[in-house]
């Protein structure tokens, strides 16, 4: 039963902004389905609505018109407050740019999710999933005093504390050098690949997208092309 | 988000800024510790003003003329009438018709020109009768008092009271001296036991002679019957308790002798009167320094404002993180108002403690020649603190308003 109810079902979404005068068209009615245990890149030139689409599957936006079921629930409908419960619960961000409150220890960083939520031993949750990513360790440090690749992965852990149903990684090596790189991917694909993590990665290099199962390319607003990746890159193998 | 995580973050943040929080700190300190220490000291004031008062004693009454009326039936000022005398006054002895009356001590005052060799001063010289020092509660250091005798002869005999006495005669004995009293030699033969007390009505700074002698010597004001007349009379009565009785008494008595029928020609106040009006004043005056001291707050409070407006601008960004993990629009207000509050309250708390400080050890400090009498309020204290906080709540809803509006996306964007 479960395998039947995909995790993200998004029907003939469009979404429109208004920038100034102009009206903008940035979804133009975008169809996809995500299965649960899915790894799927999002590619697409700047300005074909990867961001967009990216937000509201994040749903930190909502769609103008269309269909967005996630996990079954229609999000369109939700206010402030139900969109913010379902991504305290559900979603999980990676950002290009880590993202991480400077003034925070890695462990504070990483268990800053759960205060939202109604999180018990929050500092034993957290310390696992750094854990997961291989930093517990650090947990002591302030961002400042790690490497991009470990804030990357403090980030990512911070992601993971709540246990979402997706994970959402917009760039997660855009800042990072070829090394790195391959260590976030290694832990993203090891999510995946060991945990059964749904995942959705946003990136615009062709090489980090191999790294998936499925590949997304948006342009003008509208899915151009949906293909699976029929060998997919593993990360960590050479270094 | 639980309270407690709520506050946790909250002194988190003021914690990563510490100039900052204790400069915006400083403006809230500064506002509460002036309206402690200022309302402490006009609380003083009041304190040390009805306690001078209290000190004549509280079971007096003073009966004074009314006032005068010109040809022309304009109204001078109360007490400007001659219409008590010396004989009113005995009638006040009644033992029946006065029961709560004790003792009676009319007195006529003037201002005189007093000279001792070459040393010469200014000062209010007093007739009074033999019941004066008791009434007054007055102590002889030396000598002795004004006695009947005194007064049936209309001796030039002077009672003088400390300060006059150590202005004439520094500290020499006055008593067998004589002085000389508007250009009339007078004898002194007493020395008052000072009373205490500066500014407002000293009470060690006077002359005593027999009622007569004044009224006689002296050129106080004559009636037309050639009585003498007096300026108030001070009437002990027996406790404050009777204090309405006997200014029915006296009045009754003082009706029957001045045949009147409508308007009194004379007045009856008790020194509770006398200390309601002050407080009444003083109170108005604790008040209005308080108001002032309460605009120090205010600007404090405006600084909160701004500086919680400069925080949200600078954590919009960790505003769109902590969005994206789920915080809900509550969980940011809460955040930044518990902060503006944590600051309004943590100023008001130490300024409390310091305005307390600065009453304790400026209490009884000389400060141009008065002792400083500062009264700490608690309910002041409370109240202060209690606005402090109200402060931070009202200047810091409109920032943790502004950054609970955010949009996650714009505020994750924002550099």
């Amino acid at each position: 039963m479960q395998q039947a109810m995909p995790v993200i079902s998004i029907h003939n979404v469009t979404k429109t902004y208004q920038m100034g005068r102009v009206l903008v068209k940035a979804l133009q009615g975008v169809n996809l389905t995500v299965d649960r245990g899915e790894m799927l890149a999002v590619m697409g030139p700047s300005g074909s609505g990867k961001s967009t689409m990216m937000n509201i599957i994040g749903c930190l936006d909502v769609p103008t018109g269309g269909r967005y079921l996630l996990e079954g629930e229609d999000v369109r409908e939700m206010n402030d407050n139900e969109l913010a419960g379902i991504r305290q619960g559900k979603i999980g961000f990676v950002f290009q740019t880590y993202n991480l409150l400077a003034r925070a220890s890695a462990l504070a960083n990483v268990e800053m999710p759960l205060m939202y939520g109604n999180g018990r031993n929050r500092r034993a949750r957290a310390l696992e999933a750094l854990d997961r990513v291989g930093l517990a360790h650090r947990a002591k440090h302030m961002p400042t005093e790690l490497s991009g690749g470990e804030q990357q992965r403090v980030g990512i852990a911070r992601a993971l504390v709540k246990e979402p149903s997706i994970l959402l990684a917009d760039e997660p090596t855009g800042n990072l050098d070829t090394r790195s790189s391959d260590e976030i991917m290694s832990v993203i694909q090891g999510l995946n690949r060991n945990d059964g993590l749904t995942i959705v990665l946003v990136t615009h290099e062709t090489d980090i997208a191999q790294h998936t199962n499925r590949i997304v390319s948006f342009r003008d607003g509208l899915v151009v092309d949906d293909a699976p990746v029929a060998q997919p890159l593993l990360a960590g193998q050479h270094a | 988000m639980t309270p407690l995580t709520t506050l946790l973050t909250a002194l988190d943040a003021l914690n990563s800024n510490k100039l900052r929080s204790g400069l915006t700190l400083l403006g809230i300190i500064i506002g509460v510790t002036a309206v402690i220490a200022l309302t402490a000291i006009g609380n003083g004031a009041q304190e040390t003003i009805t306690a001078r008062i209290q000190s004549l004693g509280t079971n007096l009454l003073f009966v004074r003329p009314g006032a005068s009326t010109s040809a022309f039936g304009f109204a001078g000022a109360a007490g400007s009438a001659a219409t008590l005398t010396l004989e009113d006054s005995e009638a006040l002895m009644d033992p029946v018709l006065a029961s709560h009356v004790v003792d009676v001590a009319p007195e006529t005052s003037t201002r005189s020109q007093v000279v001792f060799e070459r040393e010469n001063t200014n000062t209010t010289v007093i007739g009074v009768t033999p019941s004066y020092l008791p009434v007054r509660a007055y102590e002889l250091a030396d000598g002795r008092t004004i006695s009947d005798a005194d007064i049936a002869k209309r001796s030039q005999v002077a009672v003088i009271a400390s300060e006059t006495a150590e202005e004439l005669f520094g500290l020499r004995n006055p008593v067998g001296h004589t002085i000389k009293i508007g250009g009339r030699p007078f004898e002194v033969v007493g020395l008052l036991e000072e009373k205490g007390g500066t500014g407002f009505g000293n009470q060690d700074d006077r002359i005593l002679v027999p009622v007569s002698t004044a009224y006689y010597r002296l050129g106080a004001q004559r009636t037309a019957g050639g009585e003498i007349t007096v300026q108030t009379i001070s009437v002990q009565i027996a406790n404050e308790d009777v204090s309405d009785a006997a200014t029915e008494q006296i009045s009754s008595i003082l009706r029957l002798r001045h045949r009147i029928t409508d308007e009194d020609d004379f007045s009856v106040t008790s020194q509770l009167d006398t200390i309601e009006t002050l407080e009444e004043t003083t109170q108005t005056f604790v008040i209005f320094l308080g108001a002032i001291a309460s605009i120090a707050l205010l600007v404090g409070g405006i600084g909160i404002m701004n500086i919680m407006l400069v925080s949200v601008t600078e954590r919009t960004r960790e505003i769109g993180i902590r969005k994206a993990m789920g915080a809900k629009r509550r969980d940011i207000l809460s955040q930044f108002l518990v902060e503006a509050i944590l600051l309004s309250l943590t100023g008001g708390i130490i300024g409390v403690g310091l305005g307390y400080g600065f009453t304790y050890f400026f209490d009884d400090v000389e400060l141009g020649g008065q002792a400083l009498n500062m009264v700490f309020s608690g309910d002041i204290a409370l109240i202060a603190t209690g606005v402090s906080g109200a402060i931070g709540l009202f200047f810091g809803i409109y920032p943790a308003m502004q950054a609970a509006r955010l949009h996650p996306i714009e505020a994750l964007r924002h550099e």
